[in-house]
């Protein structure tokens, strides 16, 4: 029998075969015996043992006797298999987890070798003894390994009459991680995930024998982007999540398998609810994607529609005031408000659903007779709309049965390199950090980020630093594709980049940058490397596949080309599509100032987002329509506010930054709608029919329409601009957002925000000295629109003459001052008032 | 009747025996100077002829684990002296780098030299800072006589020698657990394979010795492999370091041929301290190593000879307990002692040690049933062979050993529900007639 599956189909000679408990199994070269077993639908029980995570042999739980092939005879046919011992007529188990299977081997486990099933019982006594016994207080009662273990393989009596080990319990080892010493039992899970995996080694094994534990440097918490992947592989109740603790029975709740709505990571998690409310949410396994790993923002950052403030019902506002009325006349006054409008437009966020956005571009065309539509709630350009038409619309991921050409996590991981540009992993899309790590540690890919600084993640990666001032990416990227440099470091990307499988990420803060994404598509062109555009929402890449921008229909169909508009208006049931070009996110926001437009629907956007000088302000003027789960900017100016479904509520799907499709399910029952169904509920009361009125027929319908197959949009070939001087006592801005931050979606996480990186100034040692800086100091940031703000400096690997900060974070806000003129340069003052 | 055999302990009574003058008047570097002679290849074959096994213990043939190592990569290769010795009961390397730390040292260069290693490492136990300091300026009197850095007496041989003190731990004994340490990580023993010659320090080729066995290398080289053979017995050749301590008159190291037994190590030491008390039990090669009775006192000690009669030679540390001693509580310290050390990586040595400590504490005390002695037993059952490293088997021995000897001893204990023996007559500070 061979047990490997098809997709792992391996040559012949590269299997390897070897019987296991009188099973035969044909496993590839370098399979450990565990793996094996399972393969022959074997369990072996284990602890330390986890698929991800290195070997390590501790818990030794997964002892399996071994016989190996004697010697061969004069014929060459190998001799009888002898059984591995010692001491001498001893038989020595071997743990599973750490040895390799070898051709002829004959495995037996507790199954088959009673002396193995006794070495298991005498293991899991041993685990027990300073066990304690608080199974039906602790979370992981009902989902534990060790409680499902020591009932399948363990002594059904204690022998142990003792005195246990005690520790005081729980300690914190960060705001959102709790440690049970006592419950321990030091598989080193843990520590390996978090030296291994998330290359944080915030904690570590310390002490020794039975005293060892989990510690943590004094003063230095577990604040890891990915730490709470250590409490799902915990295999018992040793790291329990603050926010979860002592909540819920594992028997109590419902999962629901589900894609997270933080980033374009894409990552499957898995939605544990009880009685409409969400207690948790766990990293679900996905190969192809995030493995069995999430972030701590996808597992915790889930509470914002449990703040208390949710919209539940319809308002109008009416006398000035927005008051609560029926669905029939909210849904009759947004149709008259937008009947009554000449030229309305559509503004919809990156975090949507690719359905609601589909519905979102449907009704700009179908209904508003406009093509003013963008889902562009950030800083954005025309090059980039131009960019995403010509290199990623309507692209799938080069493992997909379409048999697409897109770069995949698993191309990354394979790449012999791969160039950063305007993106921070770690930050921005942490399950590709995480795949970059893991490309870095097994197949040495070398990582190159142009950026202002070395940041930890870059460390992590065992990247190297192309230094680069904001708005000198064109330059350096134009550089890179005309070859060699002075600089070794400069002239080694260059040169990879040209070696087959190099691989590109840009960032969606390139849009901010004239001319970068042209010299970015350029330098593919001139090196041979594969591009790819990562954006930091979950759902914007959904929404330009289904036509959310001015210049693009569903499925990447040009709205310039009269073919495509006459294919789109036939699937849709309507005479014609507007041709007029339309207008992206800027200039709506400012044709709404200045009366151009006359109505806005506005869907999950946040006008301070956006990136433009008092955008919610512009709102003031139309009549708007705004789609919301929560109070906003936007339901401030809103004439109509309908209440809309959170992501738990609603099914969908979600496309990543590969153009792989994600589909969700709905977790916890709702009244709320999804998007898409109150656009088909105003279409309706407008007297239009829409047929948006449940998922099946969005989904049918976009997938009737399929992609693009006609002529791609040209790219874009904009000149970079100079870059601004930087004036005495000035210096310029870099900036992004940090993981966790003040995001609204991380609303109501009070322990994942106590692990959020406080905010700092980042400069270099030569920057420093010139403002006479010192690490650890305070330095107040005076920015464009007269605010200050007073942060400590920190000193590090980074360009001279530009400080970095983040955009978002508590006490740094800067969206605002950035969209001011002159925004990007900041002065710089030492010391200062917090 | 064997004779003892000064070799490594040949001038350990010179006023000043630790200095490199007194060891250059005993034939000291000369055999270096033999070596860079030689082709490194001969000298392996020098080292596999003799017949010289690993003298930390486990007796692994030193020739043969030098020629584990793959063929020169142009990259660096190590020697690694293992002189973390913490075996309760063993007290040979230190006592040899005190008196007489050149030897280590020109085995040093010589093997570094065998095996293509140009920066060697001693490892020492953290504790023994008088030795540290000892051997420190043995390697500076080295370093200034040429014997070691640039261009060893004119050969074109480079050799560094690092002293590297350990921080206190049995477990860096453990050679993988040693090669952690030294990298600066904590000493737990790693998973073999791959093993130390081909990914040991650093992930580099790596030979892990003892220090006697190094020491040793000098006089083979200098007076040849046959000379070397001559002693001991077949397959255990050559001369070690015995260490007698405990109630025996003149405890001390006894430098004889493998294959000699303690009745004549007695006689040489001149028999037992009180000499009514005869010997009750005593262990071949230290704590670790199951212990022996009178039964066993013509048991050769050489590798083969005390496997058979079931137990290790170990480090040949003897530790000789005459009637005056409760087995019970000298087992029960030696448990303490593992359950101290245990590293805590894995399970069974981990929690093992911690319960066997806890019985064999209420035991020495009366406490507890002879259902008490079986879980002893069956728990030592469950950690010889299951524990990742040999720390783990080597706690069971004394007590599987003892409870095969002496289990009347510990039913006594159960019976009178307490120690029938006064410690404080086992002392040597104990007054004759003084009571309790």
């Amino acid at each position: 029998m061979t047990a490997t599956p098809a997709e792992k189909s391996v040559e012949k000679q590269d299997l390897v075969a070897l019987t296991i408990d009188g099973v035969d199994v044909a496993v590839p070269k370098g399979t450990l015996i565990i793996r094996a077993a399972e393969e022959a639908g074997i369990e072996i029980p284990r602890f330390c043992d986890h698929p991800g995570l290195d070997p390590v042999g501790a818990c030794r739980q997964c002892l399996v006797e071994v016989w190996m092939p004697g010697p061969p005879g004069p014929d060459g046919t190998p001799g009888d298999p002898r059984q591995m011992q010692g001491p001498p007529g001893r038989m020595k188990p071997q743990a599973s987890c750490t040895m390799t299977v070898a051709p002829g081997m004959v495995v037996k486990t507790q199954y088959t070798s009673e002396a193995i099933d006794k070495a298991q019982h005498g293991v899991m006594e041993l685990l027990l003894i300073n066990h304690p016994l608080d199974c039906p207080v602790c979370d992981k009662g009902g989902e534990c390994p060790l409680q499902n273990q020591a009932m399948s393989n363990g002594r059904t009596t204690s022998r142990f009459e003792d005195i246990k080990r005690t520790y005081p319990k729980p300690i914190n080892i960060s705001s959102q991680v709790l440690l049970d010493r006592d419950r321990c039992i030091l598989c080193a899970r843990c520590t390996r995930f978090s030296e291994q995996v998330a290359g944080d080694p915030f904690i570590a094994l310390v002490e020794r024998g039975a005293l060892q534990q989990v510690g943590i440097y004094e003063e230095q918490p577990f604040e890891s982007y990915f730490s709470g992947n250590t409490v799902q592989i915990c295999p018992v109740g040793a790291l329990t999540g603050s926010a979860y603790r002592f909540r819920s029975r594992p028997f109590d709740l419902v999962s629901t398998p589900d894609v997270c709505e933080h980033c374009a990571s894409g990552c499957a998690l898995r939605t544990d609810h009880r009685r409409g409310g969400v207690l948790r949410r766990m990293a679900r396994a996905d190969a192809a994607v995030n493995e069995e790993w999430n972030c701590d923002k996808g597992r915790w950052a889930f509470t914002y529609g449990q703040t208390g403030d949710r919209l539940e019902f319809p308002m109008v506002r009416k006398d000035g005031e927005l008051q609560v009325v029926g669905w029939p006349e909210a849904l009759d006054a947004a149709a008259a408000g937008l009947r009554a409008a000449a030229s309305p437009a559509v503004l919809v966020g990156g975090r949507v659903s690719a359905e609601d956005a589909y519905a979102y571009g449907k009704f700009a065309r179908a209904v508003l007779g406009t093509n003013d539509v963008d889902f562009r709630a950030r800083p954005h350009s025309a090059e980039e709309a131009d960019f995403l038409a010509a290199h990623v619309v309507a692209t799938g991921p080069s493992d997909s049965a379409a048999g697409g050409s897109a770069v995949t996590y698993a191309d990354l991981e394979a790449a012999k390199a791969v160039l950063l540009v305007g993106f921070e992993p770690e930050d921005e899309s942490p399950i590709i950090f995480l795949r970059l790590r893991k490309a870095f540690r097994q197949n040495k890919t070398a990582v190159y980020a142009v950026s202002p600084l070395r940041t930890r993640g870059l460390t992590k990666v065992g990247g190297h630093l192309i230094a680069a001032a904001p708005g000198t990416e064109p330059e350096v990227l134009d550089a890179l594709g005309a070859g060699a440099d002075d600089s070794a470091e400069f002239s080694a990307a260059a040169q990879a980049l040209r070696a087959e499988g190099a691989i590109i990420l840009v960032g969606e803060r390139l849009a901010t940058v004239p001319g970068a994404l042209s010299s970015a598509a350029k330098l593919a062109a001139d090196t041979g490397a594969r591009l790819a555009w990562v954006p930091r929402r979950a759902g914007e890449r959904g929404a330009l596949e289904a036509g959310t921008l001015p210049g693009l229909l569903p499925g990447g169909r040009p709205v310039a080309d009269a073919g495509a508009r006459a294919e789109v208006a036939a699937a849709w049931q309507v005479g014609s599509l507007p041709e007029a070009p339309g207008r992206d996110t800027a200039a709506i926001v400012a044709g709404a100032r200045d009366g151009s437009i006359d109505a806005v629907v506005i869907g999950g956007v946040d006008p301070a987002d956006l990136g433009l000088v008092d955008a919610a302000e512009a709102l003031e003027k139309p009549f708007v329509v705004s789609l919301e789960i929560r109070p906003s900017l936007a339901t401030a100016y809103a004439d109509v506010v309908l209440p809309v479904a959170i992501h738990a509520e609603k099914a969908g799907t979600f496309v990543d930054w590969e153009g792989r499709t994600r589909p969700f399910e709905a977790s916890t029952p709702t009244n709320a709608v999804s998007d898409y169904r109150a656009l088909d509920m105003i279409a309706d009361a407008m007297g239009e029919f829409f047929g948006t009125r449940t998922l099946a027929e969005v989904r049918a319908e976009m997938e009737a329409l399929g992609p693009w197959t006609g002529a791609r949009a040209t790219a874009p070939s904009v000149a970079a601009e100079e870059v601004r001087d930087v004036e005495a006592g000035q210096l310029a801005l870099a900036t992004w957002r940090h993981l966790l931050d003040k995001g609204s979606l991380q609303d109501g996480e009070v322990f994942l925000a106590g692990t959020a990186p406080k905010p700092a100034a980042k400069v270099s040692a030569a920057t420093a000295e010139a403002f006479d800086l010192a690490d650890g100091e305070d330095v107040t940031i005076g920015l464009a629109d007269g605010t200050t703000l007073t942060v400590p400096v920190v000193v590090t690997e980074m360009v001279d003459h530009v400080v970095w900060l983040p955009t978002n974070s508590a006490g740094c806000d800067l969206r605002a001052p950035l969209a001011a003129p002159g925004g990007d340069h900041v002065t710089v003052t030492k010391g200062g008032q917090r | 009747m064997t004779t003892l055999t000064p070799i490594l302990t040949e001038f350990w009574d010179d006023p000043q025996s630790w200095t490199l003058a007194t060891y250059e008047k005993h034939e000291g570097y000369q055999a270096l100077k033999k070596a860079f002679t030689m082709a490194p290849g001969d000298l392996v074959n020098m080292a596999k002829d003799s017949g010289l096994r690993g003298r930390g213990g486990a007796g692994f043939p030193t020739g043969l684990k030098w020629s584990f190592l793959p063929p020169p990569d142009g990259g660096p290769r190590y020697l690694v002296v293992n002189a973390d010795e913490s075996e309760p009961g063993t007290c040979k390397d230190i006592p040899l780098l005190m008196a007489a730390p050149q030897f280590l040292i020109e085995g040093v260069a010589i093997t570094s030299y065998a095996i293509g290693c140009n920066h060697a490492f001693i490892y020492l136990r953290g504790e023994v800072v008088h030795v540290y300091r000892r051997l420190m300026r043995a390697v500076e009197e080295a370093y200034a006589a040429g014997h070691l850095g640039k261009n060893i007496h004119g050969s074109g041989f480079d050799l560094d020698v690092t002293v590297h003190a350990g921080a206190g731990a049995y477990i860096c004994g453990e050679e993988t657990a040693l090669l952690d340490s030294l990298e600066g990580r904590r000493g737990q023993p790693r998973s073999k394979p791959p093993f130390p010659a081909v990914a040991g320090l650093y992930a580099r080729p790596t030979v892990v010795n003892n220090v006697e066995s190094i020491a040793s290398v000098p006089p083979i080289l200098l007076h040849g492999a046959d000379w070397f053979k001559s002693m001991g017995t077949e397959r255990s050749t050559g001369f070690g370091i015995f260490s007698l301590s405990g109630h025996v008159k003149h405890p001390g190291q006894y430098e004889a041929p493998l294959g000699i037994t303690l009745r004549e190590l007695l006689d040489m030491a001149g028999g037992m301290r009180d000499p009514d008390r005869p010997i009750k039990f005593w262990t071949p090669g230290g704590s670790s190593t199951p212990m022996f009775t009178d039964e066993h006192l013509d048991v050769p000690l050489d590798f083969e000879a005390v496997g058979a009669a079931g137990s290790m030679l170990g480090t040949r540390a003897l530790q000789i307990f005459d009637t005056s001693v409760c087995v019970v509580r000298a087992v029960d310290r030696w448990t303490e002692f593992y359950k101290h050390e245990s590293c805590g990586k894995c399970t069974p040595c981990r929690e093992g040690t911690w319960w066997l400590k806890q019985i064999l504490g209420r035991l020495e005390h009366g406490q507890g049933d002879e259902e008490d002695l079986d879980k002893l037993l069956d728990i030592c059952d469950n950690i010889l062979g299951r524990s990742f490293c040999a720390l783990g088997d080597g706690a069971t021995s004394p007590i599987t050993s003892s409870i095969q000897y002496f289990r009347e001893e510990y039913l006594q204990h159960l019976e009178l529900g307490h120690c029938p023996f006064d410690p404080r007559d086992a002392t040597l500070f104990a007054k004759e007639g003084a009571s309790l």
